[in-house]
């Protein structure tokens, strides 16, 4: 008897304590976007998270083509400067008026970074897509570069030869949580079972090795990587260009409000007019064509 | 001379690195009542248990029927149907009722049918006085009945050889007679006994050889009016004289 | 039986353990279920001012406890729990055998058992060893990949058997408390009426070993309930994974509040039935000592 009383008791607490917590309920606020750059863009005033290095943030591991080439030189080392986002990192630094020296890399997982609050680095960047829902939360750059999404698969799976979404209806697919990729499958590709989502690419591959899933869906130089080294056997399929999708366009990631990103912004314009930006592109994201078109 | 019903010889036991039965040696007549007495850790217990084959002794031989029952190739189980023994506490199955407790062997161990096996030991359960609780579980009988009962349960399976450890000595005092009234029912109908016991008293009543035992070994032993009366071992008369003390004989 | 506790043979006056505390008759029952209505009742009053009143209230609230997105991603979470509740339901019936067996053998005595029970010890002090987390990853990605003709692939069926392993374990480990924790005399009890070691677990040891444990393997159960959703590494989408989905997309974590609510409210039965079946033994084990 005592015991039921203490259950309802308990219930009750409960569930009055969660209806008055989820009472008055606000809508998303507001968030605005930095103010226009007032400041100087000189190292001593830069908002930096230690004064006098830039702290920069990426996943673990830290793969090619983005850090480390396709050959295996530099995975997972970015201060070797290869990669296109190393690459990229270190020319920012440059145009900033950093020694190669004060620039200073961290790790931290893919969604991790995108949390709301403040950052323990100065900016992010692991192929993070610029959305408008992560807008509210994060800053984002100016993009550093545009992508398709990409389908791997093995080539004896009845989806290698998949020419339109329609023919990936019945697939199992994987994608990376809180990904445009995952995004693009639950809304444009719609298949009739609901992908599998997994914390990081990683985690996508072995599933890829150990056969769970179909296929999965992830950026383009990404896909290059994958197939070429982390799971062997396997092919590109195809890349998606369907209207329904935004482009993907990459941006660095810095924490709400940071007055260090029009200072980067104008950096990035640097490179971008001075050819850098191209030539890293060329240098490490390029493959050659010949990768078949999966329509919409 | 006809063979013994049990006998011990140069019996040792040890447990670890204490010994608790040293060269033991005794015989039990057919329809002989043998009483164990002495102080807690002399070995009553441990030696009974070795009868049973519940304990295994390090040296010496057990024979039951003149057949060496601790020779190796030996099935204890088949031997153990020939004994019943009763302990001081914890020995029916709570989780079963007394029908249940007492058919139990034969319907597992000997392949009794079920209507059988619990005629007998409604049977059984009457000779006792005991046929109302027949769907009773353990708890509710009181520690004199549940004694009773275990007796009920060891004879079930129609042993030649009785053994008691102790089984009134957990027992509130005005719940000891009833079973040791079952004991010595079991006397007149000529069950062969071995019985550790603290009850002075009774001992002398149904004993026809009495064991002292001490440290392990059987200090002394005979009639049992020779050892209450006039023991020869000093030690004897030491534990004698206090049971008297404490108003006990 | 008789009863000894009982001083009152001795003549009158107050008893000396005081007197007792239940309240007598309904009325002092009733009084004292109003006091505790009314104090529970001011104590969440209080606490919930002190919260609601709070500066990072609204941005915890928006963050927490915001009905908009709870609207949208409960129905998403639910669905996540009818599958982790299948899984757990089916893991906890495979465990409780798996386990008994582990027991068993762990309990076999003699000699020409040693083998069987240096296995079992192994087992169970490998496995314990291991996190169970680790255990999911090594078998749920570990052995599809070795891609062996005839053995299954199946995330699910490999997240679902390391946690079975791994509770297996531990429940083991508790059905053997509950078999040495039956009197000794009842193992000899029951060799002596001619029972073989089989049959003296099977009909004696057993069944008493279970019902002592059972408080025991419950607490397993509840904890069970919870660690299911572990499986979300490989990308199983039950509700913890779903609620992380929404929140990964949106940056909201009412997802992760819905999912704890849905948790709670499937365990606390269980742990309630746990509080009574204890209280109840130990009333039964009372009335019979007395």
């Amino acid at each position: 008897m005592a015991t039921r009383r203490t259950t309802w008791t308990i219930l009750l607490a409960l569930l009055l304590a969660f209806a008055m917590l989820t009472a008055a309920c606000s809508s998303d606020s507001d968030e605005t976007g930095p103010t226009a750059a007032s400041g100087s863009c000189d190292i001593a005033d830069l908002n930096l998270v230690t004064a006098g290095t830039l702290t920069v943030a990426t996943g673990e591991p830290a793969f090619p083509p983005w850090v480390g080439t396709t050959d295996g030189e530099g995975f997972d080392d970015p201060e070797s400067q290869l990669g296109f986002e190393a690459g990229l990192v270190y020319a920012i630094a440059g145009e900033l008026g950093f020694a190669d020296a004060d620039v200073v890399w961290t790790r931290i997982g893919f969604n991790e970074a995108i949390a709301p609050g403040d950052k323990p680095w100065d900016f992010n960047l692991q192929q993070y897509s610029i959305t408008s829902e992560r807008d509210e939360i994060v800053d984002f750059s100016s993009p550093y570069y545009v992508t398709s999404q990409a389908l791997v698969v093995y080539p004896d799976s009845p989806y290698a030869s998949a020419k339109t979404i329609d023919d990936l209806k019945d697939a199992i697919l994987g994608a990376q949580i809180g990904t445009t990729s995952l995004d693009f499958i639950e809304n444009v590709i719609k298949p009739n079972t609901e992908p599998n989502v997994y914390d990081e690419n990683v985690d996508l591959e072995a599933a890829m090795n150990a056969g769970q899933i179909d296929g999965l869906v992830l950026d383009l130089p990404t896909g290059y990587f994958v197939t070429a080294v982390q799971v062997e056997g396997s092919i590109i399929a195809g890349q998606f260009e369907a209207e329904a999708a935004e482009p993907d366009e990459y941006g660095l990631l810095f924490a709400e409000g940071n007055p260090l990103v029009p200072c980067v912004n104008t950096a990035l314009e640097a490179l971008r007019s001075n050819g850098t930006l191209q030539e890293l592109e060329d240098t490490y994201l390029t493959q050659g064509g010949g990768i078949p078109i999966i329509t919409g | 001379m006809t063979t013994p019903k049990l006998e011990l010889r140069g019996v040792w036991k040890a447990f670890d690195d204490k010994e608790v039965l040293r060269d033991v040696d005794l015989a039990v007549d057919h329809h002989e009542v043998v009483c164990l007495i002495g102080s807690s850790g002399s070995g009553k217990s441990t030696m009974l248990k070795c009868v049973d084959l519940l304990v295994p002794i390090d040296e010496g031989t057990i024979l039951l029927d003149g057949a060496d029952i601790t020779a190796p190739g030996v099935n204890p189980n088949r031997v153990r149907e020939e004994m019943g023994i009763v302990f001081q506490a914890f020995n029916l199955f709570p989780h079963m009722n007394v029908l249940d407790n007492i058919t139990l062997s034969p319907r597992k161990v000997h392949g009794v049918g079920r209507s059988e096996a619990e005629e007998k030991a409604k049977d059984l359960l009457e000779r006792f006085g005991l046929s109302d609780k027949v769907a009773e579980y353990p708890d509710r009988l009181s520690g004199g009945e549940q004694q009773r009962v275990a007796v009920i349960r060891a004879l079930a399976t129609e042993p030649d050889l009785m053994l008691f450890d102790e089984v009134t000595s957990a027992l509130d005092p005005e719940l000891v007679a009833e079973v040791l009234d079952v004991i010595r029912g079991l006397k007149d109908v000529g069950m062969t006994m071995v019985i550790a016991t603290h009850e002075m008293g009774f001992a002398r009543d149904v004993a026809d050889q009495v064991c002292f035992l001490d440290q392990g070994r059987i200090l002394e032993h005979g009639p049992a009016a020779q050892i209450f009366s006039s023991p020869k071992e000093p030690r004897t008369q030491q534990f004698l004289q206090r049971i008297t003390d404490a108003g006990r004989l | 039986m008789s009863d000894r506790s009982s001083l009152d043979e001795f003549g009158g006056g107050p008893s000396l353990l005081g007197p007792p505390h239940a309240p007598r008759g309904r009325e002092e029952g009733t009084r004292a279920a109003l006091i505790a209505a009314a104090s529970t009742v001011l104590f969440v009053a209080v606490a919930l001012w002190a919260i609601l009143s709070s500066e990072a209230w609204p941005a915890v609230q928006n963050q927490f406890f915001n009905w908009d997105h709870f609207v949208i991603v409960f129905p998403k979470v639910l669905g996540g729990l009818w599958l982790d509740i299948k899984m757990f339901l089916f893991a906890e019936v495979v465990i409780l055998a798996v386990a008994l067996a582990i027991a068993i053998i762990r309990s076999l005595r003699g000699p020409a058992f040693f083998p069987l029970r240096a296995l079992a010890i192994i087992f169970i002090d490998l496995v314990r060893g291991i996190p169970v987390i680790l255990l999911i990853l090594l078998l749920g990605f570990g052995i599809p990949a070795l891609q062996l003709p005839g053995v299954p692939k199946g995330a699910l069926f490999w997240g679902l058997t390391a946690i079975i392993i791994s509770y297996s374990a531990y429940t083991a480990e508790v059905y053997r408390a509950g078999i040495e924790s039956v009197h000794e005399s009842q193992r000899m009890s029951a060799r002596s009426l001619g029972l073989t070691q089989g049959q003296t677990l099977r009909y004696v040891l057993v069944p008493q070993a279970i019902r002592n444990v059972i408080p025991a393997l419950l607490n397993g159960f509840v904890s069970l309930q919870k660690d299911v959703a572990l499986v979300l590494i490989l990308g199983i989408r039950e509700a913890v994974r779903e609620a992380d989905i929404y929140a990964a997309s949106t940056f909201n974590y009412t997802g992760y509040v819905a999912a704890a609510l849905l948790f709670i409210a499937v365990s606390v039965p269980v742990a309630r039935f746990t509080d009574w079946y204890t209280e109840r033994d130990r009333q039964k084990k009372q009335s019979v000592s007395a």
